[in-house]
């Protein structure tokens, strides 16, 4: 396939970062949540910051699905390696997160366990057929994207009666942790952190559709403009927020219309809810516990819910000393603000959930800004 | 794992299954979760999953962007690692 040149095209960016300029009034900031680490990264990427007059700004969420995975429930699924005998079949940015005293899956199956690294469900529903003595387990995370898949898999693993197969569910939903960033405290009562309005994500709404968002652009009166994930795409997406903040209005805008329509892909959701229900509540890493947050698997396929089939005991889970993750999920911090970034706490060596995965802020932080950010800082010194 | 990669599909098969193309590597994935799909369609892949389909045009310019973004080949690999 042929390359094409067109998003390349810096005059095109510089047009627009120009456009911005000129409608973003002066005597104000805008600030900018982007949900999704696929935005993180793409800003990051293409300094998409540098092209943005000094008043838009643009404060990181907890849109990562690796990084808001409580300690807890990592955890959790070691003991289901380690204790329970079982097969734990995961997605590949799990493996090097640290848990409780910096246990991560990969230490784990250093250590013995049977862990392996899978691409897709149909990977775990194949190693499971092909080891029927045993018990296999798939450590299911992520977001509206990736909840579809295990939904595949259990009905699948159902239809074709394979009983040594269950999911340990961790799916969790983007629209309510929208919601409950602004109501922390941090954006409603200290107003240390600003929102003005939302980058939505793009493929969690190719799924889901725009219109889970317009509660929330009603009822917080927060613009939301679902951008595609190319470097245009934000900066075009930016430039809606902008006159829509201009204007004092707070509605949902699709400017990824190439990929996202308004009710989204229905037989996706159709399966998702066959299989699921809500959690009353969940809990995320840097978010705490959040009402109606995340999925469960339904009574109806209680037999692949390994959390009924494995009796998990209770922990006391604990984060690393020091790591910022947290305050960082709810864009209250950044990751230059941790003691241990780039310092202990690099991609060869991470402390925290937000250095393992390339989506995670702390690990575009360290490859995309970690110098031009200590370059501007020198730039400031006064000579 | 975010990632979702524009592929063709050149083959159906049983059981909602589909073969697809991707910079030479083919691929069997599930097309489990998008209703009408033919020979010949570009769809996003995620995880091993068709999620929707897209237009040429918008897998060229994807296929571009990430290439660019050097993510194509993280993508690939990913793809490549997972037992086929
Ligand atoms: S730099 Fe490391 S320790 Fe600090 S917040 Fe980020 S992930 Fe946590």
């Amino acid at each position: 396939m042929k390359y094409v040149d067109e998003f390349r095209a810096r005059d095109l960016a510089e047009k627009l970062a120009r456009q911005i300029a000129r409608e973003a009034q002066t005597g104000r900031d805008y600030h900018f949540m982007e949900f999704c680490g696929g935005h993180t990264h793409a800003i990051f990427r293409y300094g998409v910051q540098d092209l943005m007059p000094a008043n838009v700004h643009f404060v990181h969420g907890p849109g990562c699905p690796v990084c808001v995975l409580p300690v807890r429930r990592l955890d959790d699924a070691v003991e289901l390696a380690e204790k329970h005998g079982v097969i734990l079949a995961t997605y590949g940015d799990m493996m090097r997160v640290p848990g409780t005293k910096q246990r991560s899956l990969i230490r784990a199956r250093a250590d013995g366990a049977d862990i392996r690294m899978i691409y897709s469900t149909q990977d775990a529903l194949k190693i499971a057929r092909a080891n029927p003595d045993r018990q296999v387990v798939f450590f299911a995370i992520g977001f509206e994207t990736t909840t579809p898949p295990t939904a595949v898999a259990i009905l699948q693993a159902e239809a074709k009666g394979l009983e040594n197969f269950s999911v340990f569910c961790n799916h969790v939903l983007t629209p309510s942790a929208i919601g409950h960033v602004l109501e922390s405290p941090e954006v409603r009562d200290l107003g240390t952190v600003n929102i003005d309005g939302f980058l939505g994500p793009s493929h969690v709404s190719s799924v889901i559709g725009s219109q889970p968002y317009e509660f929330f652009a009603r009822e917080f009166a927060k613009p939301v403009v679902i951008a595609g994930f190319e470097p245009l795409d934000v900066m075009q997406s930016v430039l809606m927020l902008v006159r829509q903040v201009n204007e004092g209005r707070a509605e949902v805008e699709n400017e990824y219309t190439r990929v996202v329509t308004r009710d989204g892909n229905l037989k996706a959701q159709t399966l998702v809810s066959d299989v699921f229900e809500l959690r009353e509540s969940f809990e995320w890493r840097g978010l705490g516990t959040v009402p109606y947050s995340a999925l469960r698997i339904r009574d109806a396929y209680a037999a692949f819910d390994a959390e009924k089939r494995f009796a998990i005991s209770e922990k006391q889970s604990r984060e690393t000393k020091s790591c910022e993750c947290p305050a960082i999920l709810r864009g209250a911090k950044k990751p230059t603000d941790c003691k241990l970034f780039g310092t202990v706490c690099t991609p060869d060596n991470p402390m925290g959930s937000c250095m393992v995965s390339s989506e995670g802020a702390c690990a575009a932080y360290w490859t995309y800004g970690r110098f031009r950010e200590q370059a501007a800082k020198r730039e400031r010194v006064p000579a | 794992m975010c990632l979702a990669i524009p592929a063709k599909v050149t083959a159906l098969e049983d059981g909602g299954m589909a073969v697809v193309a991707l910079e030479g590597v083919k691929k069997r994935i599930s097309v489990a979760l998008v209703d009408g799909v033919a020979e010949g369609d570009y769809v996003l892949v995620h995880v091993g999953y068709a999620l929707h389909k897209v237009s040429a045009e918008e897998a060229a310019r994807t296929l571009a962007l990430m290439a660019e973004a050097g993510i194509l080949e993280e993508g690939l690999q990913e793809i490549a690692e997972g037992a086929s």
